[in-house]
């Protein structure tokens, strides 16, 4: 923990040498959460409600999910750059150095401009937490700092399993963009909005819905069921796989030679 | 040096032809992308679809058009999204490299037009065909309607030409800004997004409150995706139609007549960076 706290501050002092840049990326992030802020409030100038919730409730989701995304890429940016990492022989490094591989690739890269995405959401929070008609109890306040923690390490997760396909392909793969930018955009929207079939895989497969849809029930009353609130935790388990995953990879791993 | 007539055009074409084969060579990418494209478009209009459900009357398309219309967007993503940059024309300004272009028998202008073109055309060449048979096969409210008349087609056609023409030309002034902010970053990414927003790539320009819809059909942005994807879907017909393909010549022209004034004033200063 101490030697991630001196990457981390060696991350901060290396990525304000360049003040600029650093502003411009991280404006980069707000613009785009913006954008699809945007978006969401001109279609609810039209319509009142999208699968019965409010416009509020929708704010909400779409502030967690892009909280929970923002925090996990800002520390777990390692992973997202694995196939870089890997085709350029730096994960060899890595493996012959006397500590754990996984705190390595984390402390490899830690991206602040991800900032300019977490305070969009804050903001948007800050908007509609007060106008979401919700009683703000201790185990309101519980359940939503569940779901925006929880939330974080689940995406974290799929980066993992990310890096993990680089493994066998060594290349990015695409289509796992669904899952993580696809998780945090379509994540706007309760994922019960998108029907039976895409809520039940987001429930057993990929758990995306036990950070969002589950704990929003019980967030915005729909249920009184206190179960609800630690569904959370529950989407914890799923960085076991994630984790077998990756070590799988790492002994079919043959170095790029590079 | 004037080279002989026939020939005047042919630098241009062959670097076009260069930068097409040099893209089509990542098949292995191209079936990954259409993969997330078809997920990404599938949630989208599950998203629309509950929107729809939700007051069929606020709905300012139906349901088929607007299905329509992200199939499309999906597919021929890479033509009509300002993000799309070049990056080697920034790097090649900002390293210094610019010079030897520069020292080159050729018009630096229509050199990163047709470069441009070249990479968006064969990003989306290889993507947007597997993505548009399995969209009009798959069942309704999912299925892509095609248009029954020939003239539509034809128009979309006209129109799809005509929005690349304006988008690329718009990106044209991002890269000649860079002659003048030595880092372009800042540019790239606030035009991108805006001009993305208001191009109708987050969501349909009918979608718009009223005012902003009408400012924006009369830009430069919704002469762009707006343009051949509402026409395909039928959105836009007879008239309005008309009167949006005339405006996107107007915009293509007017951009492209911009670009070479900035161009020539750019160049004219232009100090190299580096050693």
């Amino acid at each position: 923990m101490k030697l991630y706290a001196k990457y981390f501050s060696m991350h901060i002092k290396s990525q304000m040498q360049y003040k600029l840049s650093f502003f411009f990326t991280c404006t980069g992030q707000f613009l785009v959460a913006f954008a699809t802020f945007l978006s969401i409030h001109f279609l609810f100038a039209r319509f009142d409600s999208v699968g019965g919730f409010t416009y509020e409730e929708v704010l909400i989701c779409f502030a967690v999910m892009i909280m929970a995304f923002s925090l996990s890429e800002l520390i777990g940016r390692g992973f997202d750059r694995f196939p870089i990492l890997l085709g350029n022989g730096g994960f060899d490094r890595i493996m012959v150095r006397p500590r754990n591989v996984v705190f390595q690739v984390l402390a490899s890269q830690v991206e602040f401009s991800r900032l300019g995405r977490f305070i969009q959401a804050v903001v948007v929070l800050a908007f509609a937490l007060p106008r979401s008609g919700i009683d703000w109890t201790w185990d309101k306040i519980l359940t939503l700092i569940f779901m925006i923690v929880c939330g974080a390490f689940l995406f974290f997760g799929l980066f993992v399993i990310y890096a993990a396909f680089t493994f066998f392909t060594l290349e990015g793969l695409e289509f796992m963009n669904i899952l993580t930018d696809g998780g945090r955009e379509h994540g706007r929207l309760p994922f019960s909005v998108y029907g039976d079939g895409v809520l039940k895989f987001l429930t057993y497969v990929v758990p995306l819905a036990l950070v969002q849809y589950y704990p929003l029930l019980y967030l915005t009353g729909r249920t009184e069921d206190m179960r609800y609130m630690f569904v959370p935790i529950l989407a914890l388990l799923f960085l076991i796989p994630c984790r077998a995953f990756f070590k799988l990879g790492m002994r079919k791993y043959k170095s790029t030679g590079s | 040096m004037i080279p002989a007539r026939g020939g005047l055009r042919s630098p241009y074409l062959a670097l076009f032809r260069i930068r097409f084969t040099h893209s089509l060579q990542y098949r292995a990418a191209a079936l990954a992308g259409f993969a997330t494209q078809f997920a990404w478009g599938f949630m989208y209009i599950l998203a629309f679809i509950a929107f729809y459900e939700s007051n069929p009357h606020s709905f300012p398309m139906t349901l088929p058009q607007t299905v329509s219309y992200i199939w499309l967007q999906q597919a021929f993503m890479s033509f009509f999204f300002i993000w799309f940059y070049d990056n080697s024309i920034f790097s090649a300004v900002e390293s210094g490299e610019i010079a030897y272009e520069l020292a080159r028998p050729m018009d630096l202008y229509a050199r990163w037009f047709s470069q441009t073109s070249a990479n968006r055309l064969a990003a989306g060449a290889l993507r947007c065909l597997p993505l548009l048979v399995v969209a009009i096969v798959i069942p309704a409210p999912f299925r892509l309607v095609l248009p029954t008349e020939g003239t539509r087609i034809l128009l979309f056609f006209a129109s799809m030409f005509l929005a690349m023409g304006v988008v690329v030309s718009l990106t044209m002034l991002v890269y000649i800004s860079a002659f003048s902010t030595i880092n372009s970053m800042g540019t790239r990414i606030v035009v991108g997004v805006a001009a993305d927003f208001l191009a109708g790539g987050y969501l349909p320009i009918p979608f718009f409150p009223d005012v902003l819809r009408f400012a924006v059909e009369l830009s430069p942005f919704g002469a762009m995706q707006n343009m051949p994807l509402r026409i395909f879907s039928g959105h836009l017909y007879g008239e309005a139609m008309m009167q949006g393909l005339a405006l996107q010549v107007f915009w293509l022209f007017a951009l492209l007549l911009i670009g070479r004034i900035l161009m020539k004033r750019a160049l004219r200063r232009v100090v190299v960076q580096g050693g």
